[in-house]
């Protein structure tokens, strides 16, 4: 058994003989043109079947909601209007003169926001008005909070870091679905494939795969094992989606956000690429141009399982107490 | 959230959960400003989201898990109100807690097998030992106490109905192991009581988890006093003293739990134990205890009120359990429950001077 938090590296605590370089993504959500390549590719890919009716949620132009049991990509869209934008270039400067760790030669100073009418406005660096657009998908954590409290063994780490569900093995317990900070991993259901239109071709659709048993992205684990980039990576357009090796993923995500901070895009940021957060660092690796929970994102997760010798000694004094009691109450009665 | 101009035509955002709770009754005045809880003195803070919805993903659980708790809790203090009228030659007391806990352990066995997505696949759950699942942790657990309680109550049935189960010559073996059976039931009951809580606090679930520290206590004592109310039930007077004195033990020990974890909590975090459902259930659950309570210590030694008292206290733990249970899923069906606390906490720590722990970093 591995760490429970802290920096570490999860393949080697898994105790794989071979190593591997640990895979992930680097999502940079500045270049996201919204296109759900990814989303389709997704679900070809991966057989997943229609997530709920098919219906206009009325959030932009994000009809799919959320990650879920059959959505293991999830475009989000966001409007922001120019005072959003200022408020997420004060808050991404903020982090800048927090003075995080880093790696390589620190980012030029930015320009302040007055300099950006001059400079250049190409899409998405719009100062009136900007539509983020951001693919997210499981975070593949150090220290994932669904790996750990899987009673059932069904989730377990694989050779490139990832973590992968066993449909063969799962009893859908949904003990997982709890212990994600991030809202990802979910249990299937089998009410949400409907047929669209009475057609009689539509209604000879395929059954529900895997029903009653908890589903997340794998990292294309199949395709993995032969040398093949996820689908998701391998159908976007823009390269929004990057894959490799996770240190590699770490270090691009670094310069692209140097880069940005250099254009006077103060709002970049990096979400998963610190390994002393609260899940270990992620897998995935993300740049954002505003607060994470502006992305449905939580702005500090933390595995549940880094409190769980804590909890395990306060319930063996619960436990204790509960036997005192006991006692107490026959000693008691004798006297 | 966006703040465009655009926004006017926007359909309207669901309404906050948290203005709609507690509408009911007295319970309003008990958040609301009288001055007997603490009132933030900054305005709300304004906290973005994604169009509202969830960040963290509730348990797939019906009210099966919720039943679970109570069940395996009865299950629990049975098995140990059962050694010690073992122990302590109170025949009627030891029989009733045994079957008592045999009937709860099974029935809420099946409502946790019930609640899986592949009921089918519930042996799963004894393929492998995991330190780090409760799930895995307490399933050995049930498994253990199951093995101790069938043993020591199908003793008492074969006793009840005269040796006539088809038992040949295992019913000496049976006779042999019943009371080491009964000592190795009690020995798992307060891990069965407890890891309960552990498998609720090790969730993302907002309100389970910052009830991690007390809700094993919480959780003890609800035990407790649901076995003690149940042999208050089924078992006559002359024999339950200790049932009495351990029910009475339970309600202190609920009410202080539950006072101390309420306080230590996030006070946003809190909100959902006292609002909606799950507030009026855990409400109605500490008066169910006040009242079990107060009739088991004036009136224990009269059946009827002794009888009345445990039906309260059952009645006591299970609004408990099912409050605890509903509170927890509607802080994760509610982003302000996931959002709020981790921004606050995350500006407490770079306020005491910890920047190198964020998720979020500038490079």
């Amino acid at each position: 058994m591995g760490q429970l938090s802290g920096p570490t590296d999860p393949t080697a605590d898994a105790h794989w003989e071979h190593i591997h370089p640990r895979k992930g993504f680097f999502t940079d959500t500045s270049i996201c043109i919204g296109c759900k390549a990814c989303e389709v590719a997704c679900k070809e890919w991966n057989h997943n079947p229609q997530d709920g009716n098919l219906e206009l949620l009325g959030s932009s132009y994000d009809n799919t909601g959320e990650l879920g049991a059959s959505t293991w990509r999830h475009v989000a869209f966001i409007e922001q209007g120019q005072e959003r934008i200022a408020e997420a270039r004060e808050s991404g400067r903020a982090l800048v003169s927090l003075g995080m760790p880093r790696i390589g030669p620190p980012a030029p100073a930015a320009p302040a926001v007055t300099d950006l009418a001059g400079a250049d406005t190409t899409p998405p660096d719009t100062a009136d008005f900007r539509w983020l657009m951001s693919s997210d998908v499981c975070k593949h954590c150090t220290h994932a909070g669904c790996l750990d409290v899987c009673p059932t063994g069904a989730l377990f780490r694989t050779e490139f870091g990832t973590v992968v569900v066993q449909d063969d093995v799962c009893n859908g317990c949904g003990t997982c679905v709890a212990g994600c900070p991030f809202g990802v991993i979910e249990r299937r259901s089998n009410g949400t494939v409907k047929v669209a239109t009475s057609r009689d071709e539509h209604a000879k659709h395929p059954a529900v795969p895997n029903v009653g048993i908890a589903q997340k992205c794998t990292l294309c684990y199949d395709r993995l094992l032969d040398d093949q980039t996820p689908a998701c990576a391998k159908a976007c357009p823009t390269t929004s989606i990057k894959f490799g090796d996770h240190d590699d993923m770490v270090e691009t995500a670094r310069e692209r956000v140097a880069d940005l901070h250099a254009q006077g895009m103060t709002e970049a940021r990096l979400y998963g690429a610190n390994e002393n957060d609260g899940v270990g660092g992620t897998g995935s690796v993300f740049l954002l141009l505003d607060e994470p929970e502006v992305y449905g994102l939580p702005p500090d997760p933390r595995v549940p399982t880094a409190d769980l010798p804590k909890m395990y000694r306060r319930a063996g004094m619960a436990v204790a107490g509960m036997a005192a009691a006991a006692a107490l109450a026959f000693l008691g009665g004798r006297a | 959230m966006t703040l465009s101009e655009f926004d006017s035509f926007r359909p309207s955002e669901p309404a906050r959960r948290r203005r709609q709770g507690g509408q009911r009754g007295t319970g309003r005045r008990r958040d609301n400003g009288d001055g007997s809880r603490e009132m933030p003195m900054v305005p709300e803070p304004e906290f973005a989201s994604y169009y509202g919805r969830p960040v963290v993903k509730p348990a797939p659980w019906g009210d099966d898990v919720a039943i679970y708790l109570f069940l395996g809790g009865v299950a629990a203090g049975s098995a140990l109100l059962g050694l010690g009228g073992q122990l302590t030659g109170r025949p009627m007391l030891r029989r009733n807690a045994r079957l008592g806990a045999l009937t709860a352990v099974s029935a809420g066995a099946v409502a946790l097998v019930k609640d899986l997505g592949r009921p089918e696949r519930f042996l799963h759950m004894l393929r492998t030992f995991k330190v780090t699942s409760p799930m895995s942790v307490g399933s050995w657990i049930l498994s253990a106490f199951s093995a101790g309680t069938g043993v020591a109550a199908v003793a008492e049935i074969d006793r009840m109905s005269g040796s006539r189960l088809p038992l040949g010559p295992l019913r000496k073996v049976l006779q042999a192991v019943e009371g080491p059976a009964g000592v190795e039931a009690a020995l798992f009951a307060g891990p069965l009581a407890a890891y309960t809580a552990v498998l609720l606090g090790d969730t993302a679930t907002p309100t389970w988890n910052a009830a991690h520290e007390e809700l094993p206590f919480v959780f003890v004592s609800s035990a407790c006093l649901a076995s003690a109310g149940l042999a208050m039930v089924t078992t006559p007077v002359h024999e339950t003293g200790p049932a009495r004195k351990l029910a009475v033990l339970g309600v202190v020990g609920d009410m202080a739990a539950m006072k101390v974890m309420e306080h230590r909590m996030d006070p946003v975090v809190a909100e959902p134990l006292h609002q909606g459902k799950a507030g009026a259930m855990l409400k109605w659950s500490e008066r169910l205890a006040v009242a079990g309570g107060l009739g088991t210590l004036l009136g224990g030694r009269n059946r009827v009120v002794a009888a009345a008292s445990g039906v309260a206290l059952l009645a006591a733990s299970a609004l408990t359990r099912f409050g605890v249970f509903e509170a927890g899923l509607a802080s994760a069906r509610d982003p302000r429950y996931t959002i709020e606390p981790q921004k606050n906490r995350l500006a407490a720590r770079r306020a005491a001077g910890v920047t190198g722990d964020a998720i979020t970093t500038g490079s």
